[in-house]
């Protein structure tokens, strides 16, 4: 279970996390919605302490996430970023298997690259792209390239920084079936990242609104429609009109 | 009136407030790299340790440096010969050419442009390579994988360039050396085997081994400076671009003062 409490987080005059508290139980699928530039990317990096909040808590499992063994905790995690972050002096399948030829998880060469191959299938892409260097690949094949990287070494807690923006819609649809698989089959936590409501509809458990630096409304996928909520039935429905200010 | 005074002072009193600003900034990212260079320095020790980040950094940064250092060599060591040549005449001196062109080379001037040139080639690949790993998230997605960045990009690269200078150094020496013989046998009407037992004979182990151990010095501060800079680059094309120029910068005045400072420390 992952739990936070008060995060703050300012970026020079910047405040952009302002008194976040979320929860997310455990093998449940946790999606972050809310505006371009609320702090949603900010609020997963937060987590891996690859940000360190300003104010506030972050526990995993009752522990806080900034004590303890940061190896121990990292190696639960996978994370795909929103701009992919694939290693560009490496090829497809080493990127892939990263994980997998290092370090404590690490196995014979041969046996990694198979189980590369077989990630890289389940993201929708051939073995004819496992040499290939990432600068070669569309910027959704990256994207999927990503997403094998992050669930390769089957992570118990993974977070998809926008998974299915840039795809097709059937890449997408592929895409949300992976996650919905990897949390009800693998058991896994995942936090997702989505502007795609069918992708929010198709992925959670949960949903957790983010405006104005806090959660605005969480609560079960299934309510998510039914709120009166202004906020979150503007966003749901993308509507120009509403108590969300766009300038124009 | 008094305000304008005041105003007046503040204007005349704004450079050294600038200057003060500067030192202070200075003595900051001082000590900022130095605290750097002993995180580095303290997990070369340490495993786990990645041998073909080490191998490529080496290929990189020695082999594929040598055409540039060794250019840089062959005439500044038949440029040395002829200047030595003209100002020995003065005095009827010209016989020191082939001692004075092996004493430059071996002591000052193959680890200094060797350096350098090493600095220019190396110092700025590495800065643009981890500053755009950077702002593409590809450090933090290293931290994400449990990896620590700082031992496996900044540990290869600073550990390769530390032992494949003093050879781009030693290399760098034979070859200005050769150029000097080559004006000297060529153009200043000097017996090719006097000048080279001339040579052999002036030059100690000494003078080449103070040249390499600079030349491995050289190559620490280089790397460390285009890891520091690179890892530390600011946000988009810019940040890798000033990144860049300021990796290149500090590398090359840190040649000098450290230039400096082993030179006092060598040989007064
Ligand atoms: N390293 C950083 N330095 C300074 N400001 C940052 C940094 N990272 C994020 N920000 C700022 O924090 C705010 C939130 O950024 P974030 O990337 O979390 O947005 P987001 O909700 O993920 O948006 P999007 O949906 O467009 O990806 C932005 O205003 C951004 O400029
Ligand atoms: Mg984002």
């Amino acid at each position: 279970m992952i739990e936070l409490s008060g995060v703050h987080k300012t970026f020079g005059a910047n405040q952009v996390l302002c008194g976040v508290d979320l929860t997310i139980a455990k093998g449940t699928s946790m999606v972050i919605i809310g505006g371009s530039g609320t702090g949603k990317s900010v609020l997963l990096k937060c987590i891996l302490g690859l940000v360190t909040p300003d104010q506030g808590r972050i526990t995993l499992d009752g522990q806080d996430v900034t004590t303890g063994d940061r190896d121990a905790f990292l190696a639960r995690f996978g994370m795909l970023f929103q701009g992919g972050a694939l290693f560009d002096s490496l090829r497809i399948w080493e990127n892939v298997a990263f994980r997998l030829m290092r370090g404590a998880l690490k196995r014979p060469k041969a046996e990694a690259r198979e189980l590369a191959i077989e990630k890289l299938r389940r993201v929708g892409l051939g073995p004819h792209v496992a040499d290939q260097f990432p600068a070669e690949l569309s910027g959704g094949m990256q994207k999927r390239v990503s997403l094998a990287r992050a669930i390769a070494a089957e992570p118990e807690i993974i977070f998809f920084d926008e998974p299915t923006t840039g795809l097709d819609p059937i890449m997408s649809g592929v895409i949300n079936d992976l996650i919905r698989e990897i949390v009800t089959e693998m058991g896994a936590t995942a936090m997702t990242i989505t502007h795609d409501m069918s992708s929010v509809r198709a992925i959670a458990d949960n949903v957790a609104m983010l405006h104005g630096g806090k959660v605005r409304w969480t609560g079960p996928v299934t309510e998510m429609d039914a709120t009166t909520d202004p906020y979150v039935q503007q966003f749901i429905h993308g509507r120009a009109e509403g108590p969300i200010e766009s300038l124009r | 009136m008094v305000k304008s005074e005041g105003a007046l002072a503040l204007s005349i009193l704004s450079p050294v407030a600038a200057l003060g600003r500067f030192m202070l900034g200075l003595l900051a990212s001082l000590g900022r790299i130095a605290l750097f260079a002993a995180e580095v320095v303290s997990h070369m020790l340490r495993p786990p340790f990645y041998p073909r980040e080490f191998l490529h950094a080496l290929m990189q940064i020695g082999w594929f440096s040598l055409p540039v250092v060794g250019m840089t060599a062959l005439f500044t060591g038949g440029a040395l010969a002829l200047q030595i040549y003209a100002g020995g005449q003065r005095f009827s001196a010209e016989a020191v050419v082939p001692a004075i062109v092996a004493i430059g080379m071996a002591r000052e001037l193959g680890p200094v442009l060797g350096g350098l040139m090493v600095a220019a080639r190396v110092a700025s690949s590495i800065a643009a390579e981890l500053g755009t790993m950077k702002v593409t998230e590809q450090i933090d997605a290293l931290v994400t994988l449990s990896t620590n960045p700082l031992k496996y990009l900044a540990v290869p690269r600073v550990l390769a360039a530390t032992l494949a200078v003093p050879v781009l150094v030693a290399v760098g020496d034979s070859i200005g050396i050769m150029g000097g013989w080559l004006v000297g046998v060529q153009r200043l009407d000097f017996n090719s085997a006097a000048y080279i037992k001339n040579t052999v004979d002036f030059l100690e182990m000494w003078d080449v081994t103070s040249g390499l151990l600079k030349g491995a010095a050289f190559g620490f501060l280089v790397a460390l400076m285009g890891c520091y800079h690179g890892m530390n680059s600011g946000r988009g094309a810019q940040g890798v671009g000033k990144a860049t120029k300021s990796a290149v910068v500090s590398a090359s005045v840190l040649i000098f003062a450290a230039n400096y400072l082993l030179t006092e420390l060598f040989f007064s």
